[in-house]
């Protein structure tokens, strides 16, 4: 790459994965495993519960830590939840491996593209950028390779909180209020269902997100529940007008401590 | 039988260079230098949306003068070959010398080779921990590259802004006073009074995590400006 006239002209655009494609096609996200990956999965660790929900002043987006390779605990710690850009996060499920690939090509792409036009992408635009990396995981989506992924961010034009689904084959589908991916999700989304409400403030959004995790963790075992042992809490962002911030661990560490107290002796949560 | 025209070597050359000259002094001048809170770009620029400044990658910025399509061109390049590094790699594996050395071969592949040379002359720039550990790296349009202390001056009247900026340059002075340091040269220079819309500020932040580059908008260019007044003493006073 010394010359850089090879960079200079060509197709792309502002596009960086159009830019791999052309350059180092290797380096996309799943392309190693190429035709030769043999039907049937093999064992790899995979991620699981990913809830998202709208609040007053964004979104909200949380994840479970745990990364699981068939009955065995892959990972106590693992991060599933990432800031996309300033004004986004996108949540994984699936096969981690390529899932993080996938998340680190998107944090790339939006990059790229603010820097090369100087404006962000709109939020649609990001959401269709992921839709189409998603698109091209389809060929290791059918050997089990599956990545579903959620995004959630702040829309600058519209001023609220928006959230974004897919399914594998790039579908990309704007979700009303909240939304949970994972194998946890059926249980997640229950709770969202029952503890949701228009504009709650971003911290009540944070709490129901720790406690439809909870609720996630009780049915699935692919699931991380609270780890007060170790000191381990899920992973939770908050995008406002601002910034994407992380909730800090002392913040999630009383949330999560009130919660399993409220459950004790009290499996329904009622308040 | 006609007789081929010879031209040396050194006179191709030399009218390449006077050539390339030509076209950058045309511009407007353009000022890196570190200050206490990074490294500072203040660019005569009177358009807000085509920039003579920009980030290329966390720490690493540009800076431009010449022909806008050219250095555009080569910015973009920039960008793109920061990008693909640093994912192919690592993050920190993007340097303001690898990429100020890409840039000097590219610019003298261009130099020799093409039917003209690029009328540019870019200045790379790397953010350190503290004044003493900043990279500026000049590049003229020939492909030399220069490692610079601190401060470097392009375009039209670079020699005028350079002079007038050396002497008594503090790298480690506070943002403001290294802004108005760079205004009062760039408009000494030029023969014209600068305000905070002929400009283009930007500010490679030593204090900022990861991307380290920030626009510095019109109000807060004014606002620093505007300090000197107050204090009574603008640099042109302190240099007499």
């Amino acid at each position: 790459m010394g010359d850089l006239r090879s960079l200079t002209h060509g197709a792309g655009g502002s596009s960086f994965t159009e830019l791999l494609r052309q350059q180092a096609p290797h380096l996309l996200p799943g392309a190693a495993l190429g035709e030769s990956a043999v039907a049937g999965a093999p064992e790899l660790p995979h991620g699981t519960t990913i809830v998202a929900l709208t609040c007053a002043d964004g979104v909200v987006m949380a994840g479970d830590r745990r990364a699981t390779m068939g009955n065995v605990i892959a990972s106590r710690d693992m991060e599933k939840v990432y800031a996309a850009d300033d004004y986004s996060v996108v949540g994984i499920a699936g096969t981690a491996g390529i899932a993080v690939e996938l998340v680190r090509l998107l944090q790339v792409e939006l990059e790229h593209y603010e820097k090369i036009e100087g404006t962000l992408l709109s939020l649609e635009g990001k959401a269709n950028r992921l839709s189409a990396m998603i698109r091209g995981n389809l060929g290791n989506a059918f050997r089990g390779l599956s990545v579903l992924p959620v995004l959630a961010g702040y829309d600058l034009t519209a001023r609220q909180g928006r959230v974004f689904s897919y399914d594998l084959a790039g579908g990309c589908y704007e979700e009303a209020a909240h939304h949970s991916i994972g194998s946890g999700a059926f249980f997640a989304r229950g709770a969202l269902k029952k503890l949701w409400r228009p504009a709650l403030a971003p911290e009540d959004a944070v709490r129901v997100a720790v406690e439809a995790l909870y609720d996630a963790a009780d049915d699935d075992s692919a699931t991380g529940g609270p780890d007060l042992g170790r000191q381990i809490w899920p992973t939770c962002a908050v995008v406002t007008a601002d910034c994407t911030r992380f909730v800090p661990a002392p913040d999630l560490e009383r949330i999560v401590t009130d919660l399993v107290a409220a459950r004790r002796d009290n499996p329904g949560g009622a308040r | 039988m006609t007789i081929p025209m010879y031209v040396s070597p050194e006179q191709f050359m030399k009218d390449r260079a006077d050539y390339a000259r030509k076209g950058i002094a045309r511009g407007r001048s353009v000022v890196v230098l570190s200050c206490r809170e990074g490294i500072l770009f203040v660019a005569e620029n009177p358009s807000s949306s085509l920039h003579k400044v920009s980030e290329i990658y966390d720490r690493i910025g540009f800076a431009a003068v010449g022909k806008y399509t050219e250095f555009e061109h080569l910015r973009v390049a920039g960008i793109r070959y920061a990008d693909l590094r640093g994912y192919s790699y690592d993050r920190s594996d993007v340097t303001a010398r690898a990429l100020a050395n890409a840039y000097a071969q590219t610019l003298g592949q261009v130099f020799t080779t093409e039917s003209k040379p690029y009328e540019v002359e870019i200045t790379v720039a790397q953010v350190g921990p503290d004044p003493a550990a900043d990279q500026l790296y000049r590049l003229t349009y020939d492909g030399s590259v220069s490692d610079e202390p601190g401060l470097v001056a392009m375009g039209g009247a670079a020699e005028g802004v350079a002079a007038a900026l050396a002497d008594g340059f503090d790298p480690t002075a506070p943002l403001d006073v290294a802004l108005r340091r760079a205004v009062a040269g760039l408009a000494r220079a030029g023969g014209r009074e600068l305000g905070a819309a002929d400009l283009e500020v930007a500010l490679l932040d030593r204090a900022r995590p990861r991307r380290a580059f920030r626009r510095i908008p019109g109000p807060e260019v004014e606002t620093h400006l505007a300090a000197a007044d107050g204090s009574g003493t603008t640099p042109t006073d302190q240099e007499g």
